[in-house]
């Protein structure tokens, strides 16, 4: 018992040398308790690896992935930070993030070629500890680069996300080091009284996370200020049924 | 019009104007030959040192604005060496003819060609068919071939003995084999041709503004090693920040220059978002540059010129103690991503008023604000800024979702829509969009995928578009 006490206090002891003095614990919650109360940590860990992908191959999978993340990012740069962006492929369009919480004056685009060059740049912007989040879009990232980019994470106190883009196969399946993994795919928004669509809806899955299960989720997409919201309507789920009223108010 | 200078015991022209030259006056024909040609020629004295003197102010004001690399070429003719430096400007087309616009107002007669070496340019833009002349890089063999042989800069001798062999153009005589040649006229004739080509480097002796700082060292044995060059390195930034900080100056622009033993010259650049003269942080900039130094047989003397220099006073340091931990500097982080990547690949995105998607984005330099766009409609996070065509579309005329359409070889039936949201062409930008119209749709299928579409034409009148469906963004 003593020895598990004493192994303990070394793995704390060596956490807290590991990030340089930043509080190690630090967490960016969702604001929403059914994913916050699920994360082991209470919320996606400040210095540390985030992974999302698209659910399948469709252009549209591949947008909410990407607007995840915005919402994320913006969300952690709060009203100053910067979100370093690295991209590999010049289909990003700033409007859209915009409204998705990722400002024009808190994104800073880099272009890299290669999947190197994009985990190269995202090391750097890492490390230096100016930036709020560092997001980079990336085809294939296995368990050598997630550890590289989380130690770079740790020693800068900076939040990585990292956007896996589909080539061949589930680009989840590879294994990493990341602290969470989340595939995000689109799903049918809710039905309005008039002809339309209405606010986005997504299928968000936590397919692993160090420390805890993972689970799905049927949430709404990210508003203006980067929060996602639980449906407002999910009758056939009993178990949200009684917070909906809250949580739309939120 | 004509200048005349005094050559030996005779009176020659010295430069003709436009005019006189199409009524057949060349430079070097005797005054009384070209009196005799055009009775009622104007005469002015040629002066020299005052065309060299505007030529010097061009130069000087090249090397403030445009590129820090600008040497002279001959008595009437600049070299400015424009790598990294053309996109800062619009891109190499689009300076030319801004230079040359600032020429006309100047009342000069300019003629730019823009390629991979000196010698090219220099022989496109002084005898190119062209008064602004791009050659990308090897493209020079075919651009330079039907130019005339003097276009290499060779010396008279040299040039009049290729006439009496019948080698009047370049191609021609790139043709010939090459031993036979140099038996004749002497390397210096091959050496200029491989200049041109680009097979052979030329460095050039650049203008820098004379009151640029900088810091010198001569090493008594030649240095060759990656260490080596680092440590000297340490010194020539000690020695000039010291220098900087005399004259509350920062260094936006930073040259490295190493002069090898074999009179070869390497040339290291590095650029700063913001004035600065952090050793630590230019070091570290200059540092990654080492390993593209070529030392050869080694290099007996450096040289670090701060290019472009700003003023930099000191820093204020908050007053406020209980306020949080300073955040580090995120314009030494842009120097560092920049230099890796390039500078043309880190920016920041703006608004541009335009409502046609891909125009409404342009990038500017990272520590510039951006402009943020106007709240409009539901935007896609992911843009295809060329559409793509998607075929088998079935929607009502004129103002109807689609229900249904087929896009990359999958068929997708669409449950909901948005829209339409019309955007009309720009006319003032291409007279071509008069008329256009764009129908944009925002619209789900049954898996929930969201799509942002667009059709050409409203749908009624024929002169707005084709009606035909394109795939602009996907929405998620």
């Amino acid at each position: 018992m003593g020895r598990a006490l004493r192994l303990k206090r070394l793995r704390a002891e060596v956490r807290g040398i590991a990030a340089a003095g930043k509080d190690p614990a630090a967490v960016l919650p969702f604001g929403l308790d059914a994913i916050d109360a699920r994360l082991a940590s209470g919320g996606l860990a400040d210095a540390g690896v985030h992974e999302a992908a698209a659910a399948t191959q469709s252009y549209s999978d591949d947008a909410a992935a990407t607007l995840f993340l915005a919402g994320i990012a913006g969300r952690r740069a709060g009203r100053r930070g910067t979100v370093l962006w690295v991209v590999a492929r010049r289909d990003l369009f700033a409007p859209g993030l915009a409204q998705a919480g990722l400002a024009p004056g808190q994104l800073l685009v880099a272009e890299a070629e290669r999947d190197a060059d994009v985990l190269a740049v995202m090391e750097e912007g890492l490390r230096h500890g100016a930036l709020a989040a560092v997001v980079g879009e990336v085809g294939r990232a296995g368990l050598t680069e997630t550890r590289r980019l989380q130690l770079a994470a740790e020693e800068g106190g900076t939040m990585a996300l990292l956007l896996h883009r589909w080539r061949k196969g589930d680009p989840l399946a590879e294994p990493s080091s990341a602290l969470t993994r989340w595939r995000i795919g689109s799903a049918p928004s809710a039905s309005l009284p008039v002809p339309g669509v209405g606010r986005s809806r997504w299928q968000v899955e936590l397919a692993r996370q160090r420390g805890g299960p993972g689970f799905s989720l049927l949430l709404e997409a990210c508003d203006a200020q980067g929060r996602l919201a639980l449906p407002a309507l999910p009758s056939h789920r009993p178990d949200q049924a009684d917070r909906t009223g809250e949580r739309r108010a939120a | 019009m004509a200048t005349v200078h005094r050559a030996r015991q005779r009176v020659v022209l010295a430069a003709v104007c436009r005019n006189a030259a199409a009524m057949g006056l060349t430079p070097g024909m005797p005054l009384t030959q070209a009196r005799a040609m055009v009775p009622g020629l104007d005469v002015r004295d040629a002066d020299p040192d005052g065309d060299g003197a505007l030529l010097q102010r061009i130069g000087r004001f090249a090397a403030r604005r445009i590129t820090p690399l600008v040497a002279l070429s001959g008595t009437d003719g600049l070299w400015l060496d424009l790598t990294g430096a053309a996109h800062l400007h619009g891109g190499e087309h689009r300076l030319g003819a801004g230079l040359l616009r600032f020429c006309a107002k100047l009342g000069l007669e300019a003629r730019i060609a823009m390629a991979s070496n000196g010698a090219a340019a220099d022989a496109l833009a002084r005898h190119g068919p062209e008064r602004l002349t791009l050659c990308s890089e090897g493209e020079e063999e075919a651009a330079l071939a039907p130019l005339p042989v003097a276009a290499l800069r060779l010396d008279q001798s040299a040039a009049n003995g290729m006439r009496r062999l019948g080698l009047e153009r370049i191609g021609e005589m790139a043709a010939v084999p090459r031993g036979p040649l140099v038996r004749r006229f002497g390397r210096d004739v091959l050496l200029k041709l491989d200049q041109a080509f680009g097979h052979a480097a030329e460095p050039i002796d650049p203008i820098i503004p004379r009151d640029a700082p900088a810091a010198a060292l001569r090493f008594a044995e030649p240095i060759g090693g990656a260490e080596t060059i680092a440590r000297a390195i340490g010194d020539l930034l000690d020695d000039l920040i010291e220098r900087l900080r005399e004259a509350g100056l920062g260094v936006r622009a930073l040259l490295l220059l190493c002069d090898r033993v074999d009179r070869q010259q390497q040339r290291v650049e590095i650029g700063a978002a913001r004035a600065t003269r952090d050793k630590a942080h230019l070091l570290r900039l200059l540092g990654r540059r080492i390993e593209t130094i070529d030392p050869g047989f080694g290099i007996d003397a450096m040289r670090l010129v701060a290019a472009r220099a700003e003023p930099l006073g000191a820093a204020v340091v908050a007053g406020d103690l209980a306020a949080s931990a300073p955040t580090a500097d995120i314009a030494q982080l842009i120097d560092l991503i920049a230099g890796r990547i390039g500078t043309q690949h880190l920016y920041r995105l703006s608004a541009v008023e335009s409502d046609v998607p891909e125009r409404s984005v342009r990038r500017i330099a990272p520590l510039d604000m951006p402009v943020p766009w106007p709240d409009s409609w539901p935007r896609p996070p992911r843009l295809l800024s060329r559409p793509e065509p998607i075929d088998h579309v079935v929607a009502e005329l004129p103002d109807a979702p689609p229900r249904r359409f087929t896009w990359r070889g999958r068929t997708h039936h669409l449950v909901k829509g948005d829209g339409p949201e019309r955007i009309y062409g720009e006319w003032w930008k291409r007279s071509g969009e008069r008329d256009a119209v764009r129908d944009y749709f925002r619209v789900e299928d049954e898996s929930g995928a969201r799509f942002w579409l667009f059709r050409r034409g409203d749908g009624e009148d024929s002169r707005t578009g084709d009606l035909s469906w394109w795939m602009q963004g996907g929405c998620g």
